[in-house]
């Protein structure tokens, strides 16, 4: 992910007054394999648009011309909405040079839009129109959409659910975890105590911890509240310990020349020295949050999307169990664009970040 | 190299004694001298010149006299008071500039009087250690936004705008491209000039040595012991073609060993 997405995309920040940025010495770097740039330039029609507006007008044909194997009571719905989009994505085709930077946007997922109506095509037929993969298993992307327009207040109350519990817990263990790390890496008594600890049971996995926890812990929802912090502890611990341990040692000796205490140390050096590799933790840990979360809401917990999956699975209600996975990969998804947002406004001296 | 001259902020710089230091680095458990019995008296305001082969032990001796490590024998005094630890009325500039990258220009400036707290009471004088250096213009830019002799000049406001007395120069433009290195040789003269502080400067460019110090000391190989200490008081600005510098040039050489 990289350098070509890093310079398409505008960042924060990076640079100074056009005046300063001028004698300065960063230069626009060349954009390589800039996508987007090349389709936006091929001429006044986006022919991409206009395609991808057939295949998803193609899909409201499909959906609504082929007999069913089986009863889909929104397949029109479905149609529908496939055919607004698609005659939406025709005229934005059309009038692609009058729509200005949202059209060009629009041009850059092109791609993207077009083989999404044509992988809906092949779903629709090999599920609701020609059944041939295994009929409760695959459901066609009607049913998981009739999920959707009609469970959304229990699915969205997991969501919810899901969200409180892993704030709850990510907040605690992140703020742990940094403390935890400032302390190891500043100090060596500190670090003669903690390191082993961390060496011994760090690496175990929470999720191990969870049938200890559930009978230690007074309510099921403090025990993954734990876990979950668990989880995101461990990697930031080790993060922020090795970011400040990996601080220029010439850093200091500059602070400490101009009469910088102890505590200006930490708090103007140490750490934010530590803060890119601390945010590499804060990632890690979310990723490992995830995890644990679901298999707790699995387990034990009464309520999230984990429970609803379960659940979903034992009633073999498989469109929700899809439906379920889609609002999770949304869920994370979303969370971790938060975080590298937050990253790139913390960390905007940086340069050449990692655009997520 | 036009500056609005400015009144010189520090009255006087500082003498230092350096009395019969010697230092050892431990590797290994094993000592490895550097430093043999240094004894070198540098009056007020003077500009001297360390000169040394490299990995010689020069810029330990700067390390010492910032107080950064204590000698392993010996002492060393400003103004006749025992230097105990780091201070700021010491400040060494490295080689490499040492920004902090999450800083702009203006608050790597504004450091030590942050750590002191002292900064609310004194911006004016970062904005004047700023316009010194000729970075008025840069101060909200970042470190990697700079080239290398703006982020060096950076580093000299981030020592200055403390008015130090005597200022440590642990081969600051070693690492600069000929040119910006001739304008910064002729700035680091400027602004002692003006400050009236006193200066010490690592380097083993020995024209560096000889267009801006007073005095230069030969230093030998490792533990380095002061071989030679020439008297260079030819008035400013000085040139490279100066005959006389070429002589003392050749004369150093000759002294480090390559006679050429």
């Amino acid at each position: 992910m990289t350098s070509a997405l890093s310079n398409a995309l505008p960042r924060r920040g990076s640079a100074g007054p056009a005046a300063e940025r001028g004698a300065a010495k960063n230069p626009a770097r060349p954009r390589i394999g800039d996508a987007a740039a090349g389709l936006r330039r091929t001429g006044a029609i986006g022919w991409i648009l206009v395609a991808a507006g057939a295949a998803w007008l193609s899909v409201a044909a499909v959906s609504l011309g082929l007999p069913e194997d089986g009863d889909f009571p929104y397949t029109a719905v479905f149609a529908q909405g496939a055919a607004a989009l698609g005659g939406l994505l025709i005229l934005a085709g059309l009038v692609r040079t009058r729509l200005g930077r949202p059209g060009a946007r629009l041009g850059h997922w092109g791609p993207w839009l077009l083989v999404l109506g044509l992988g809906l095509i092949a779903w629709e037929l090999v599920t609701a129109k020609y059944a041939l993969l295994p009929m409760p298993f695959f459901p066609p992307p009607q049913a998981i959409l009739e999920v959707f327009l009609e469970d959304w207040p229990k699915l969205g109350g997991s969501i919810l659910a899901s969200l409180k519990l892993l704030a709850g817990g990510y907040v605690l263990g992140a703020l742990a975890g940094f403390g935890l790390g400032v302390a190891v890496g500043w100090s060596r008594r500190a670090g003669y105590w903690v390191h082993p600890v961390l060496r011994f049971v760090g690496p175990l996995p929470a999720t191990a911890w969870l049938p200890l926890a559930f009978f230690v812990f007074p309510s099921s929802w403090s025990a993954s509240t734990f876990l979950v912090a668990l989880a995101t502890g461990f990697p930031v611990t080790v993060l922020t310990w090795s970011g400040i341990a990996a601080a220029n040692r010439s850093y200091y000796d500059v602070a400490r020349t101009l009469g910088a205490s102890q505590s200006f140390l930490i708090r103007k050096v140490a750490i934010p020295a530590a803060l890119p590799h601390v945010f590499v933790g804060l990632f890690m840990g979310l990723g490992a949050s995830f995890a644990v979360l679901v298999v707790a809401e699995m387990l034990g917990v009464k309520s999230g999307l984990g429970w609803y999956l379960q659940w979903a699975q034992g009633w073999a209600a498989y469109a929700n169990m899809y439906a379920a996975l889609i609002a999770m990969a949304l869920m994370c998804s979303s969370l971790i664009t938060l975080l590298f947002r937050l990253r790139d406004r913390v960390l905007s001296w940086q340069k050449g970040l990692v655009q997520w | 190299m036009v500056a609005a001259p400015l009144a010189p902020v520090t009255p006087r710089g500082a003498a230092l004694d350096i009395r019969t230091v010697s230092h050892a680095f431990r590797i290994k458990g094993a000592p490895l001298p550097v430093l043999d019995r240094i004894d070198l008296t540098i009056e007020p305001g003077a500009f001297v010149a360390l000169l040394g082969p490299s990995g010689c032990g020069k810029s330990t001796l700067l390390r010492l006299a910032a107080g950064l490590e204590p000698p392993d024998a010996g002492r060393l005094d400003l103004d006749g008071a025992a230097i105990a630890g780091p201070d700021p009325s010491r400040l060494l500039v490295f080689q490499d500039p040492t920004l902090y990258p999450w800083r702009t220009v203006r608050g790597n400036v504004s450091l030590g009087l942050e750590a002191r707290g002292l900064l609310r009471h004194n911006r004016h004088r970062v904005d004047a250690a700023l316009e010194r250096v000729g970075l008025s213009g840069f101060a909200e830019a970042y470190p990697h936004q700079l080239s290398g002799g703006m982020a060096q000049r950076t580093a000299l406001a981030r020592a200055l705008v403390n008015d130090p007395r005597l200022l440590l120069l642990d081969e600051p433009l070693g690492k600069l491209d000929a040119l910006t290195r001739l304008t910064l040789q002729g700035e680091l003269v400027r602004l002692w000039q003006e400050t009236g502080l006193t200066a010490i400067l690592v380097t083993h460019d020995v024209e560096e040595a000889l267009v801006l110090a007073q005095r230069v000391i030969v230093l030998s190989d490792r533990p380095a012991r002061i071989r030679a200490d020439i008297a260079n008081d030819a008035p400013y600005p000085r040139h490279r073609d100066d005959p006389d510098l070429i002589r003392r040039r050749r004369e150093i050489l000759a002294i480090l060993g390559h006679d050429a």
